[in-house]
């Protein structure tokens, strides 16, 4: 206002001009003369979450930031900014010894209008009830325990999920063998998992254990294995999946120790000898190609990468992803763009770029992603719930390149648990009201 | 039975691993005194380097059977030279301070060697596994085994042995010996106190160097696997008693066991039974089971 008071007695030509300029492109001008919504985005830049996790949520970031900024994104996100207002990331590493003290700084010194990340399920834990401490809007990205908004912050305000939680990927890894799988089920009487000793871990296994029983009875538990995360050796838990004989083997592993038990685990012959369920296994891929046995099914934390349905933000991402960085986005990074487009969408809605206004708008929202709808339907509007997809493995000889074949696709009202009960309470009662059709 | 067989193989094929692992921090605290943490950034470049030569190798269809000739080779010429720039370099100038000092060096070195690693090899993931498949297995009780996981421990075995022949029955060794016993009475004598921490630390950073290398096939190398492995190292020759070459071979198969007897017999308390048998062990032996007796300086 006072810049056009000012332009009022200034020569008239100049005046006109820059009228015509304002007329031309109103929102350019808005969005750089508003200060910038200063965006933190954390995920593991560092270790052995890195590449596989935390450079692919950062790389996604980077390119949704960088359109959102330019405007150049697909409808219904081709405006710039955060309804005019431009984003100014600022990237930080995931892979520190205290994420709580990392998340303050980036809080308190470095002033940040909200964050976005987090891949870890440790990470998200530690964090959460520091979040509605510091009132500081985050919409986490990725990590998977349903701990967050089931037992850590179970009223919260500041705190958005944009991913859903591990829930969803076990119950549809459990419905995938049970249903599509005639000559497992056939024979099934006995599982085992493999799972990290964590949050992510222990959540996975539980939810999926609980699931095949509930789906199919007399199944029993033969072993189960928690070794410590990164610890890249797992011959003794090979040698005790292959003596326990069970019939599916259950893994959450991601990343490294992922890639590590495929090597190990295939070439001593266990995948050939159980099926193998691999619920976070996409970003392995195009690292092992032909390692991976045929048959092993194969999950991506949602309809994302090899299952991503076609859209023209889904043709955009993955375009725009593989020209930039020379790879396609992996799980990972869909999600990363899923929280950052749900803050773009939650402040487009309300015609406003600031903080209240997202938190306000986000919360119960429904939204396109590159992977599908993301709909804000649980914990009150703060969780995020997805659809997903789960399918079989096939090395393609020709190509040189690995496959899936035999995709399954679920409706996230199938596979997650409705707003009024916890996973457990869910999964034990038989998934009331899952609606599968 | 099969279960007592497994526990068994994957003990020896676990402290395989970790006397390869470790064997080189004991070396080099033995003579230099420096609990060396940059003893986990040679482990990754070891790793690194055997995997990315392997996979370059193995593009170019030649038999699988030279890359076990390549995986020492990126070892002994990354350790050797990194090693040489560490000691020479740094090290050297910081000899005589406190031990706490040099842990704090170290450390620096071990995140200099971190990025370093990064720098050069990014921070996808390299995966080398066809020397680990190429041997094929063998069926033990029931359960398929990798030959490779064989080979590593008689490396392992080799490795001790040799250490052993060349500490005891070489005038070099014998000579590295009296500078373990005392440093200022090895140089009154006239040995060449300063060459031996040289060779040593070589010697060492190789050791580790070669620890990761020959793990590279069995694993996914990635960023952080040299953080992970210090801890591992540092329990066996805490265990073992930090300096005897002899003390990190039997920490290493008490790890090992402990290991392996938890994951087959009791899951739950794997991540626990290592620390629990060091506690253990430090409650009845406080400086592990095969410290090296100190001289008493009057």
């Amino acid at each position: 206002m006072t810049k056009v008071s000012h332009l009022g007695t200034a020569s008239r030509p100049l005046a006109s001009t820059l009228a015509l300029a304002l007329a031309l492109a109103p929102t350019t001008l808005l969005a750089q003369d508003a200060p910038a919504f200063k965006l933190g985005v954390v995920s593991f830049l560092s270790g052995g979450a890195s590449g596989p996790f935390g450079v692919p949520s950062r790389n996604a970031a980077e390119l949704i930031v960088d359109a959102i900024n330019k405007g150049t994104l697909p409808a219904p996100y081709d405006t710039i900014g955060f309804a005019g207002t431009l984003v100014e990331p600022l990237f930080a590493d995931e892979a520190s010894k205290n994420v709580v003290a990392d998340y303050q700084k980036l809080v308190q010194k470095d002033e940040v209008d909200g964050i976005v990340g987090y891949n870890s399920s440790g990470s998200c834990v530690a964090i959460a009830p520091e979040v509605e401490k510091l009132e500081t809007l985050t919409v986490l990205s990725a990590c998977g325990t349903s701990q967050i908004f089931e037992e850590i912050v179970t009223e919260p305000k500041y705190l958005f999920r944009a991913a859903s939680h591990a829930t969803m990927d076990n119950v549809a890894a459990a419905r995938y063998v049970v249903e599509h799988t005639p000559e497992v089920v056939e024979k099934l009487s006995d599982i085992a998992g493999i799972n990290q000793n964590y949050s992510w871990g222990f959540d996975s296994w539980r939810d999926f254990s609980a699931s095949i029983q509930v789906l199919k009875e007399d199944v029993e538990i033969a072993n189960e294995q928690f070794p410590k995360i990164f610890a890249g050796q797992y011959g003794a838990e090979i040698s005790a999946l292959l003596t326990a004989r069970a019939d599916v083997v259950h893994s959450s592993f991601w990343g490294g120790d992922l890639e590590a038990l495929v090597i190990q685990g295939a070439g001593r012959g266990l995948f050939g000898r159980t099926q193998m369920v691999l619920t976070s296994s996409d970003t392995a891929i195009h690292r092992l190609g032909r390692q991976i046995p045929d048959g092993t099914i194969i999950g991506a934390r949602g309809s994302y990468s090899i299952y991503a349905p076609q859209s023209e933000l889904n043709d955009w991402f993955r375009q725009a992803y593989y020209d930039r960085y020379g790879v396609y986005p992996v799980h990972p990074a869909y999600q990363m763009a899923n929280a950052v487009l749900g803050m773009k969408a939650a402040a487009d809605k309300a015609g406003v770029g600031t903080e209240e206004a997202i938190i306000a708008n986000l919360k119960g929202l429904s939204y396109e992603g590159p992977g599908g709808i993301v709909d804000m339907a649980l914990a009150d509007g703060h969780q995020a719930i997805t659809g997903s997809a789960y399918g079989t493995y096939k090395f393609d000889t020709e190509t040189g390149l690995g496959t899936v074949e035999n995709i399954v696709t679920y409706k996230a009202e199938c596979i997650n648990p409705p707003a009024d009960l916890t996973s457990q309470e869910w999964i034990k009662g038989g998934f009331v009201g899952a609606d599968c059709e | 039975m099969t279960t007592t067989v497994a526990i068994i193989l994957d003990g020896f094929g676990f402290a395989a691993w970790l006397f390869l692992s470790s064997v080189g921090l004991t070396l080099i605290y033995g003579v230099m005194r420096i609990l060396n943490i940059s003893h986990g950034g040679f482990y990754a470049l070891g790793a690194y380097s055997a995997a990315w030569a392997v996979g370059l190798y193995t593009q170019t269809g030649n038999t699988i059977a030279l890359t076990y000739l390549i995986i020492p080779l990126a070892a002994i010429i990354v350790g050797t030279l990194t090693g040489l720039l560490v000691e020479r370099g740094l090290l050297r100038f910081m000899y005589g301070h406190e031990e706490v000092l040099m842990v704090l060096v170290t450390y620096a070195v071990f995140l200099i060697l971190e990025d370093a690693t990064k720098l050069i090899w990014g921070t996808e993931s390299y995966v080398a596994y066809q020397p680990a498949y190429w041997l094929g297995t063998i069926d033990v009780a029931g359960i398929p085994y990798t030959i490779y996981k064989f080979l590593i421990i008689g490396i392992a075995l080799a490795v001790g042995a040799g250490l052993y022949w060349g500490l005891n029955r070489t005038r070099a060794g014998k000579l590295l010996l009296v500078v373990i016993h005392d440093r200022e009475v090895s140089a009154a004598l006239g040995i060449n106190v300063t060459l031996f921490f040289t060779v040593t630390f070589v010697i060492g950073t190789t050791l580790g160097a070669l620890g990761g290398a020959l793990t590279a096939p069995e694993i996914s190398v990635v960023p952080g696997i040299g953080a992970e492995v210090i801890v591992m190292a540092f329990a066996v020759i805490v265990i073992g008693g930090m300096g005897s070459v002899g003390g990190a071979m039997i920490g290493a198969v008490i790890v090992g066991f402990a290991r392996a007897l938890s994951v087959h017999l009791y899951p739950p308390i794997e991540m626990f039974s290592i620390y629990l048998v060091m506690a253990m062990v430090l409650a009845i032996k406080p400086y592990g089971l095969f410290a090296l007796a100190e001289g008493r300086k009057i």
